[in-house]
C-alpha cells in the first residue's frame, strides 16, 4: 500500500509526497498554518505559508518571518502537490487546508466552527477521502446556544454593571472571541476599551483591512472614571490582576465553550461565564465531518478517543493522533496558559 | 419550578456572598410560603425521598438522548454530576410547565403509589416540558443528591434579614426533625418559638484549627501569642469517634451526629444512661468505641457505622460509650449562654449522679502549667488514641456553629510518607473533568504496591500540571481510571495507621492527603512499606 499523503510525525503533520508540514510544533523547513493561534503557528519555521488575513498578525506574533498566503479558493502547488485554503470559520484569517495529490484529497481543518460569528467568513464543508479535524468540545453534553442569546446576555450584564457602578470585564483570546465579542457589543450602553494586547491584535488586523466597531486602546493616560463606566475587553491573563482590581468594584465576564458546564465555571472563579465558543460543538462536528463525504476521519485534539469510538460505531474509519493542539492558547482557561502577552 | 431554577442560575452566577444574600432575600420574598418552606428543606439537607432509583433513570435518560450507555458514562465523568449530566444530554424540551416547586414535590413523594412504567412515563413526560435549567434542579431534587453551593449560612443569613430574627436563633429552629409538609415558613419566622418538637438538638458549637497547616506548627511561645495565659483555658484530648448530641425530654431520648443525622438506634448501649438522665437534659459529647479504659483505633467505629444491622457480634468487637464534654441542657433550660465552667460544673453533678458511668464518661480535664508542658503532652496524643488537643475558654458560650476566638483544635503533626503516584481518575463537581482522584505506592521490593487513596491538598494550579501529566502518560485505561507511568512523587500525610486484611499493602490509613509535591525526589526516592508498616501501633 502506499504511504498515507498525510502522516503525524514528531514535527506535525507531514506531506512526505511534497515535503512540507501543516501546524508543526518544532521547526521545519516549509509550513503550512490554518491559523494564527499560538498552538498551530509557532516560531522558527522557515518559510510559511498562511491565509492573506493572518498575515499582520502573524508577522506581530512571530517577527520577520518569510510568509506567503492565499486566498480562500486559490491553490499553489508545492512540489507536485496541490494545497488551497477553505474557510473554517474559527477566527480571522483561519483555514481548513486541502491537499491534493495524484486525485487524493486530505483536509486539515485545524480548529472550526460552523456558525457565523459575524466577523470571520463562515465554515465552508469540503469534499475529501480523509478529513484530519478537531474535536476540542467532541462529547454530547456539548451543544450550543444561540450565539446571539449570549450577545444579548453579554449586554444585559454590562447594562447592569454600569447601573449598579461596576466596572465590566470580559475576558475572550485577543484573536478570535475578542473580536467577536467587541463587534457584538451595544455602543448605547457606554464606552468600549481595550486592553493593550487585544489593541495590538486589532491594529495588526486593520492593517490587513478588517474594520472593528470602534474601541479605545488603554493608556496610562486614560482617565480611570471613564473606564470605570465602560466595558473593558482584556485577555484571560488579566483576570484577578493588580491592574484589573485598580478598577474595583468590577464584574469580570468570561467567554468560552468550557463554561457549559458548571464544574468549569466554578474552577474559574469568574463572576459570569458566557458559553461561547469559536469550536464545533457536538452536532457541529457530527455535521462538518457528515458533509465532507469522507472515507476516513483523523482526530487530533479534544476528546478524541470517546468521539473516534463513537464516530466507528456509526460507521466511519475513525481513529486518533497524538498533536499538540489545544495545549496553549485558545481554549485554555486562564491560569492554564502563560501570559499572553508575553510573546 | 421555574422561579427555583432561575434562583440556582442566578445563585450560580456570582461569587459575591453579598450578592448571594440579596437574590436570596429577593426569592424568599416573591414566591409563595409553600415554595419557601421546601426551598428551605431542599437548602438544608431535607430532600424526599428517592422514588426512582438512579440505574432506573440513567436508562431512562439514555433512551431518550438516543446514545449509547458507554458514551453516557464517559460524559457523565465529564460533567461530574449526574442530574447536570442527563439535563445536557437530553433533546431539546417540547413544551413548557408551569407548576410550583411544592407541586412538583408532591407528585415526586406520591411516585411510590404507581408501577415502574407509569414512573417511567412520568419521568420522560416532565422531562418534556423542562428546560434545561429545570432539568438540571428536576434532577437534583430527583436523585436526592441535593448539594448546593450556598451555605446554610447564607441562607440564614437572608433569612434573618428578612425576618429580623437572630441568625443563631434560626439556625437553632431550622435544626432537628421538621418537615416541609407539617412546618410553615410562618411558623419559621414567628417572633416566639412556637415548635414543639421534643428532638429538636442545639446547633453544635464548632472550632478552627489553631494552627492552619502542619507546614506551620505553632511553638509554645507561638501558643502564648495566640491565645495569651495558659489559666483562661481549658484543655481536653480531642477524640476521634463520631461527634453527637445525647437528648433526654418528657422520657424520650435522641441522639444527633454533627451532620445532622437522628441516629438514636445505632448507639443502642447509650441509651440506658441517657434514659436515666434527668428530664430536660442535652449533653455535647463524643459517640466513640471503646475497651479496656481506652477508645480503641478509628477503623473499627468506621466498620461499625457501616453495618446496617447491629448484630451482637459486632455489638461485641466495638461496644460504644459516650465521653461527654458539654451539657447545652439542663432541667429543661437552655443554659448555651452560661459560661463553660459553669455548664462543665453541671456537667459534672449529672455525671456525678449517674449509675452508669461505664457509659457515659466524662472527658476528662487536662491540667497544664504553662504551652510548653501541653506542648510535649500533645506530641503524644497518638498513643491515647486522640487527634490532638481541644482548647476552650473557660468563660466562652456555647456558640452556634464555628466561630473564631473561643474553640480551638490544636492537632498532632499528622504522619507522612513519601510515595508514587500510579493511578488517576477524574473528580467531582468544580474539578470535574479534571484528574483529581489519585492513588499511592511505595515500593514493596521493586514493586510499588498501592496503599492510599487522596483527593485533597494540591493547588488549582498544581492539579492542572498533573491533570495534564496524567492525560500525557496514560499506561492504560480501566473504565475511568487511569494507570499512569509512575514518575511523580508526593508527601502523603495521615493522621494514623493501622492493619487492614482487606488492603493489598495491608495497612489502612486515616484521612489521608497531599502534603506536597516532591519536585525534588526522583521514584527512585519514595518510602518502601517496611517504612510505613514500622508506623503501626504496638
Amino acid at each position: 500500500m502506499a504511504k498515507p499523503l498525510l502522516q503525524f510525525n514528531d514535527r506535525g503533520i507531514y506531506c512526505e509526497a511534497g515535503d512540507f508540514y501543516i501546524d508543526p510544533w518544532k521547526p521545519v523547513d516549509y509550513a503550512v498554518i490554518t491559523h494564527a493561534h499560538s498552538d498551530h503557528a509557532r516560531w522558527g519555521h522557515k518559510h510559511y505559508l498562511a491565509h492573506k488575513l493572518s498575515e499582520r498578525v502573524l508577522r506581530y506574533r512571530l517577527g520577520e518571518i518569510l510568509l506567503d498566503t492565499l486566498e480562500y479558493g486559490e491553490t499553489v502547488v508545492h512540489k507536485g502537490v496541490k494545497i488551497s485554503f477553505y474557510p473554517a470559520g474559527h477566527v480571522i484569517g483561519s483555514a481548513q487546508v486541502r491537499v491534493e495529490f495524484r486525485g487524493e484529497v486530505w483536509v486539515v481543518s485545524g480548529d472550526y466552527k460552523l456558525e457565523d460569528d459575524g466577523v470571520c467568513i463562515p465554515f465552508e464543508p469540503v469534499r475529501c477521502h480523509t478529513f484530519i479535524s478537531e474535536c476540542t468540545f467532541g462529547m454530547p453534553v456539548y451543544k450550543w446556544r444561540d450565539p446571539a442569546e449570549i450577545h444579548e446576555d453579554i449586554n444585559n450584564w454590562w447594562k447592569r454593571n454600569s447601573g449598579e457602578g461596576r466596572t465590566t470585564f470580559i475576558a475572550g483570546y485577543s484573536l478570535g472571541k475578542a473580536q467577536r465579542i467587541l463587534q457584538h457589543l451595544d455602543p448605547s450602553v457606554g464606552k468600549i476599551f481595550l486592553h493593550g494586547v487585544i489593541a495590538n491584535t486589532h491594529d495588526a488586523l486593520a492593517q490587513n483591512g478588517i474594520e472593528l466597531m470602534s474601541a479605545e486602546r488603554i493608556t496610562v493616560e486614560t482617565p480611570r472614571d471613564e473606564i470605570r463606566k465602560g466595558i473593558v475587553l482584556c485577555p484571560p491573563s488579566a483576570a484577578g490582576s493588580p491592574w484589573m482590581r485598580k478598577f474595583s468594584p468590577y464584574s469580570f465576564g468570561y467567554c468560552s465553550g468550557w463554561m457549559a458546564l458548571r464544574g468549569a465555571k466554578r474552577r474559574l472563579a469568574a463572576d459570569r461565564g458566557f458559553i461561547l465558543s469559536d469550536h464545533a460543538d457536538w452536532p457541529g462536528l457530527i455535521k462538518a465531518i457528515d458533509a465532507t463525504g469522507c472515507e476516513c476521519v483523523c482526530l487530533t485534539h479534544g476528546y478524541t478517543a470517546s468521539f473516534s469510538r463513537y464516530l466507528r460505531e456509526k460507521g466511519y474509519n475513525a481513529h486518533e493522533a497524538h498533536t499538540f493542539y489545544g495545549e496553549e492558547e485558545d481554549e485554555a482557561l486562564p491560569g492554564e496558559t502563560k501570559k499572553e502577552g508575553e510573546i | 419550578m421555574r422561579d427555583f431554577a432561575q434562583l440556582f442560575s442566578d445563585l450560580d452566577e456570582t461569587n459575591k456572598t453579598n450578592e448571594k444574600i440579596s437574590i436570596l432575600k429577593d426569592y424568599f420574598i416573591s414566591v409563595a410560603d409553600e415554595d419557601k418552606i421546601h426551598t428551605l428543606a431542599l437548602f438544608t439537607g431535607r430532600k424526599p425521598r428517592r422514588q426512582i432509583n438512579s440505574t432506573l433513570i440513567k436508562q431512562w435518560a439514555i433512551e431518550m438522548a438516543d446514545i449509547p450507555q458507554w458514551l453516557f458514562e464517559e460524559s457523565y465523568q465529564v460533567v461530574g454530576d449526574l442530574g447536570e449530566t442527563i439535563a445536557l444530554l437530553l433533546p431539546a424540551n417540547e413544551g413548557t410547565q408551569d407548576r410550583s416547586l411544592a407541586a412538583w414535590i408532591i407528585e415526586i413523594n406520591e411516585l411510590g403509589k404507581l408501577s415502574e412504567e407509569e414512573r417511567r412515563e412520568w419521568l420522560k413526560s416532565s422531562w418534556s416540558v423542562l428546560d434545561s435549567q429545570e432539568r438540571f434542579v428536576f434532577n437534583k431534587i430527583l436523585t436526592g443528591s441535593f448539594r448546593v453551593g450556598v451555605s446554610q449560612n447564607l441562607i440564614v443569613k437572608a433569612l434573618s434579614e428578612i425576618s429580623g430574627l437572630e441568625p443563631a436563633t434560626l439556625t437553632h429552629r431550622i435544626m432537628g426533625n421538621w418537615e416541609p409538609q407539617h412546618f410553615s415558613f410562618h411558623e419559621l419566622l414567628q417572633e416566639q418559638d412556637v415548635s414543639d418538637d421534643i428532638s429538636r438538638p442545639y446547633p453544635f458549637c464548632l472550632a478552627y484549627a489553631i494552627q492552619e497547616t502542619s507546614d506551620q506548627t505553632k511553638n509554645a511561645g507561638q501558643m502564648e501569642e495566640a491565645l495569651g495565659e495558659p489559666g483562661q483555658w481549658q484543655a481536653e484530648w480531642k477524640w476521634d469517634g463520631i461527634r453527637a448530641q445525647a437528648i433526654h425530654r418528657d422520657g424520650q431520648i435522641f441522639i444527633w451526629t454533627r451532620g445532622e443525622d437522628l441516629a438514636t438506634d445505632k448507639f443502642p448501649e447509650l441509651h440506658p444512661f441517657l434514659t436515666n438522665l434527668p428530664s430536660g437534659t442535652v449533653l455535647d459529647g463524643e459517640a466513640i468505641c471503646f475497651t479496656d479504659g481506652r477508645p480503641m483505633p478509628f477503623n473499627i467505629l468506621q466498620t461499625r457505622i457501616g453495618r446496617k444491622n447491629l448484630s451482637k457480634k459486632i455489638l461485641a468487637e466495638s461496644p460504644m460509650v459516650f465521653i461527654a464534654y458539654d451539657c447545652l441542657e439542663f432541667a429543661g433550660d437552655d443554659i448555651r449562654s452560661m459560661p463553660l465552667q459553669h455548664r462543665r460544673s453541671v456537667l459534672e453533678m449529672l455525671h456525678e449522679r449517674s449509675d452508669r458511668k461505664d457509659i457515659f464518661r466524662l472527658s476528662p480535664v487536662v491540667p497544664f502549667e504553662n504551652w510548653q508542658e501541653l506542648y510535649d503532652l500533645r506530641l503524644k496524643a497518638r498513643e491515647n488514641q486522640a487527634e490532638g488537643f481541644m482548647l476552650k475558654r473557660k468563660d466562652s458560650v456555647y456558640q452556634t456553629g464555628r466561630k473564631r476566638g473561643d474553640w480551638w483544635k490544636w492537632k498532632v503533626d499528622p504522619l507522612s510518607i513519601d510515595a508514587v503516584m500510579i493511578y488517576a481518575q477524574k473528580g467531582h463537581g468544580r474539578r470535574a473533568d479534571l484528574y483529581t482522584d489519585y492513588t499511592f505506592a511505595v515500593w514493596d521490593g521493586d514493586k510499588l504496591v498501592p496503599f492510599a487513596k487522596a483527593y485533597s491538598g494540591l493547588t488549582d494550579q498544581e492539579i492542572r500540571k498533573v491533570d495534564n501529566y496524567v492525560k500525557r502518560n496514560t499506561l492504560e485505561k480501566f473504565g475511568p481510571v487511569r494507570t499512569v507511568k509512575p514518575e511523580l512523587v508526593f508527601e502523603i500525610g495521615f493522621e494514623g495507621i493501622n492493619r487492614s486484611s482487606r488492603h493489598k499493602s495491608g495497612v489502612a490509613l486515616r484521612f489521608p492527603r497531599i502534603l506536597r509535591w516532591r519536585h525534588d525526589k526522583k521514584i527512585g526516592e519514595a518510602d518502601t512499606i517496611e517504612i510505613l508498616k514500622a508506623m503501626l501501633p504496638e
